[in-house]
């Protein structure tokens, strides 16, 4: 009788569930204590009008793109722990019994999730609400309110891949959960459920998000800015949201079939019935290998702004960088089947699906020389945006080359699930996405915040990061020649492997150290924060963005401007073109709640149905609808800014 | 209020917006009726399709659809010369007709379930039922935004948000026909043959 109303209570959720090994516990408790520190603090100072009325219902793109990031950064760090684990483990040998091999799988299947979902995705989302509708001329998005419920749904998938540290365990099926390992028969625990909700609300709220800033793309630039005029971080954002729309609903089903096997008993990719799970592994890459073109390709952007204004020339191939993007878009989803070369699917088919994964390497060859040929015979200053660029270029070359290598069918047999290849894709991912996000977050900093970020310990954190990343993952290529195999919790110490994975352990500490000193830089440049104030336009910027006030304001354009140029910011300096302001009235966004308040459910639905406690799944759903039928029918949702009160605006901002 | 140039280029966004969204659930079938493709002969010993469908009864689910997607047609027409009463009788009738198709589905799958071919018998059953499933939902969600469209548009006289609303949802209601035909044809005709 008790037992059976406690599980109509609390599903499968037992006080059990709250007991974990010292490491997870540890980790669960300092999160834990964060937040109790947090909410002290809010307290304590008074701040949490301040905290709900600026930031958590605000409807302002650059309010949400900096919650984006500060998540993103958050997320950076645990992943970062967890690479310090899994290092830590390997280097030595899996003797020193440092992690139980379920702990060990957990890490790595947590490592891969957060690192691509909620670090790499983080900051791409935090980068577009920064930077399209500023770099369009724009005030805002197309849909303010979607877009915070982006937002939320991203941070309440960001909080349950989380929870497994407190309640429960997280999936130990790896970062793509293959079945049928990650079918009920072989994971019955909360752990893959964890991952599959997770993923599923997160990226749903991607999928909106990338509608989102399609939408605001095509309709929303500047009158006079035709296609062909956009700055080509925007062309970039433009093909990487085309690649969400086709992509992400691929995901969205895909998870889905696996959860309704696991939740129903479906058939879908179960070893028995019928099921196929090699079906889910072609679906699962059909959409996971236009996801990496969707990462990186913003990225392609951001290093083509920061060669181009630092090299202070024109970028080189303008056109050719457009039908490069526009070829990567086409062919990323034709080159699926690299993934699993060794599944058999055949000669024939291995090889068409290999010859096109050459040739997605020709418009990626083609950007690396119009970015070598931007640099040419230019004025080039090496601030620190510029070193993250000539590091990427570096890394994404050599990465670049180890993929092709891989792209050879018959090779692949021999480098599949090695090292190798993962040397391979943190050799893109971290030398692509994530220097190209240190390059747009040190180039576009100042025009957020209206001060630069410190020179001196940017570069410090670079030199240290390219020492460490390159003896972190030059190992994992030569280990992967030498046999070792990806995700290994232990090896026999007779092969040799030990002072290479001794080698990749110490790059990992230098990379620690390097974003220890990134987090010193941001404390640093906030508190000297007045030796390093800057105008509108620090670097000498050649699009639009430059053009308004750091930070801007919540309008972002007083007067819309009227493009005629590519470069249009660069044109306007060169015809010393002023703006003669003639305020208009400006219609914003009102802020609203109903997009927390959503995530909130979502949340709640998230985690009753992992612990299959029905009455609350009930709840969530219900509470996610009704709270949308009472925002998608209110009709108030602007309010009117008066011409006079723009210019007051303007005016006293011009004073201070 | 905002000036007129100013809705029409909110409507217009609306209107994108939406057509994307459509196209991302047609991507989102499209991986439905790809596994249902690739599964539809995984029948693990059970029954085949053309042993469990009952193609007159699912005609006459495909006609009840098809009329409701000409009725909410009639009432988008009717919203936009301004015929109140007429419009809010066509919605009604859309309502009625999906509510019936709704129900008749329900019925075919409880059948199914009796006769112990649920969607836990076979691989090929599970991706029935998630495909044919997966259109019922959006359907019982189009009824849900019926709801919700008629009891404004009568309580707030046609405001113009709510009519560019009830386009939206005639572009919905269509584009979920548009699914239907195809599971009509792929799943029913095709699978029940084999």
């Amino acid at each position: 009788m008790f037992s059976n109303l406690s599980q109509i209570i609390f599903g499968r959720l037992t006080p059990s569930d709250f007991v974990h090994d010292p490491i997870m516990a540890g980790a669960g408790y300092a999160m834990i204590a964060a937040l109790v520190l947090v909410i002290i603090g809010l307290t304590y100072f008074k701040k949490w009008k301040w905290l709900w009325r600026t930031w958590i219902t605000s409807l302002d793109p650059k309010k949400i793109g900096v919650m984006y990031i500060i998540v993103a950064v958050i997320m950076l760090l645990r992943g970062l722990a967890d690479a310090l684990l899994l290092r830590t483990q390997q280097a030595t040998d899996g003797s020193a019994g440092i992690l139980t091999s379920d702990h060990f799988q957990q890490i790595f299947s947590a490592h891969g999730t957060i690192m691509i979902f909620f670090v790499a995705m983080g900051i791409i989302f935090g980068i577009f609400n920064l930077i399209i509708p500023t770099q369009i001329g724009s005030r805002d998005v197309a849909f303010p309110f979607l877009n915070s419920v982006s937002f939320w749904l991203f941070a309440a998938g960001m909080i349950l891949i989380n929870a497994p540290l407190i309640v429960g365990e997280f999936s130990t099926a790896g970062w793509l959960a293959y079945p049928p390992l990650s079918e009920l028969q072989y994971s019955p625990g909360v752990g893959v459920d964890y991952w599959i909700w997770s993923l599923q609300i997160a990226g749903i709220g991607s999928l909106l998000s990338g509608i989102n800033f399609f939408v605001t793309i095509i309709k929303m630039r500047a009158p006079g800015m035709k296609l062909m005029m956009m700055p080509i971080f925007v062309w970039s954002a433009l093909a990487s949201t085309t690649l969400i729309m086709f992509a992400f609903p691929i995901l969205t089903a895909t998870l889905g079939m696996l959860s309704l096997d696991r939740l129903l008993g479906m058939h879908f990719f179960t070893s028995g019935a019928g099921g196929n799970p090699m079906l889910y592994i072609n679906l699962i890459w059909a959409w996971g290998h236009p996801e990496v073109y969707i990462l990186v390709l913003p990225a392609f952007g951001i290093f083509s702004e920061v060669v181009a204004t630092f090299s202070g020339k024109k970028l080189f191939g303008y056109k050719s960088m457009v039908v490069a993007l526009a070829a990567i878009t086409f062919l990323s989803f034709t080159v699926w089947l690299h993934h699993f070369f060794t599944m058999g699917a055949g000669a024939d088919v291995n090889t068409f699906f290999g010859i096109m994964t050459m040739v997605i390497a020709i418009p990626t060859g083609v950007k690396v020389f119009n970015w070598i040929f931007t640099m040419y015979r230019g004025r080039v200053r090496f601030t620190t945006p510029m070193l993250w660029f000539m590091g990427f270029i570096v890394t994404f070359t050599l990465g670049g080359l180890a993929g092709v290598l891989m792209s050879v069918p018959p090779a692949d047999f021999q480098f599949h699930n090695s090292l190798f290849l993962v040397a391979h894709f943190h050799t893109m991912i971290v030398g692509g996405v994530l220097f190209g996000a240190f390059a747009g977050f040190a180039y576009w900093f100042p025009k957020f915040t209206g001060f630069t970020l410190n020179e001196r310990l940017g570069r410090y954190a670079f030199w240290l990061w390219i020492v460490g990343f390159l003896l972190a993952f030059i190992p994992l290529y030569i280990l992967g020649f030498m046999g070792a195999t990806r995700r290994l919790d232990h090896y026999d110490p007779s092969l040799g492997w030990q002072g290479l994975f001794i080698v990749a352990g110490v790059g990992v500490l230098i990379i620690c150290a390097g974003v220890g000193l990134q987090i010193l830089q941001l404390i640093v440049s906030i508190v000297k924060r007045n030796e390093n104030r800057v105008g509108n336009d620090p670097w000498n910027g050649r699009t639009l963005e430059w053009s308004i006030a750091s930070p801007p304001q919540e309008y972002n354009y007083t007067v819309i401007p009227t493009v005629t140029h590519r470069d249009e910011f660069w044109e306007m300096k060169r015809r010393h073109h002023v703006v003669k302001p003639e305020y208009t009235d400006i219609w914003l966004p009102k802020n609203t709640g109903a997009g927390v308040i959503v995530g909130l459910f979502a949340l709640i639905f998230g985690a009753a149905i992992i612990w299959h406690i029905i009455w609350l799944v009930i709840v969530g759903l219900v509470g996610v609808i009704i709270t949308l039928i009472i925002r998608l029918t209110n009709d108030e949702t602007e309010e009117k800014l008066t011409a006079a009160e723009v210019a007051k605006r303007e005016l006293k901002r011009q004073i201070a | 209020m905002k000036q007129i140039a100013d809705d029409v280029a909110v409507r217009d966004k609306k209107t994108l917006g939406f057509w994307i969204y459509l196209m991302t659930d047609c991507v989102l079938f499209a991986a439905l009726f790809a596994t249902f493709a690739v599964l539809h002969t995984s029948t693990f010993g059970g029954p085949t399709g053309a042993k469990l469908f009952d193609l007159p009864f699912v005609l006459i689910e495909t006609m009840i659809l098809l009329t409701s997607s000409f009725t909410i047609g009639l009432a988008v027409l009717g919203s936009a010369r301004g015929f109140k009463k007429q419009t809010l009788i066509w919605l009604v009738i859309t309502f009625a007709l999906g509510a019936a198709f709704l129900t008749l589905e329900l019925t075919e799958f409880s059948h199914l379930v009796a006769d112990g071919n649920g969607w836990d018998r076979s691989a090929f059953l599970s991706s029935f039922f998630t495909l044919v499933g997966t259109h019922g939902l959006h359907i019982a969600i189009g009824l849900l935004w019926l709801i919700v469209m008629i009891i404004r548009l009568w309580r707030f006289n046609f405001k113009q948000s709510d009519l560019n609303r009830l386009a939206l949802f005639g572009l919905f209601w269509h584009f979920l026909d548009i699914v239907w035909i195809f599971i009509f044809s792929i799943v029913y005709l095709i699978g029940g043959m084999s």
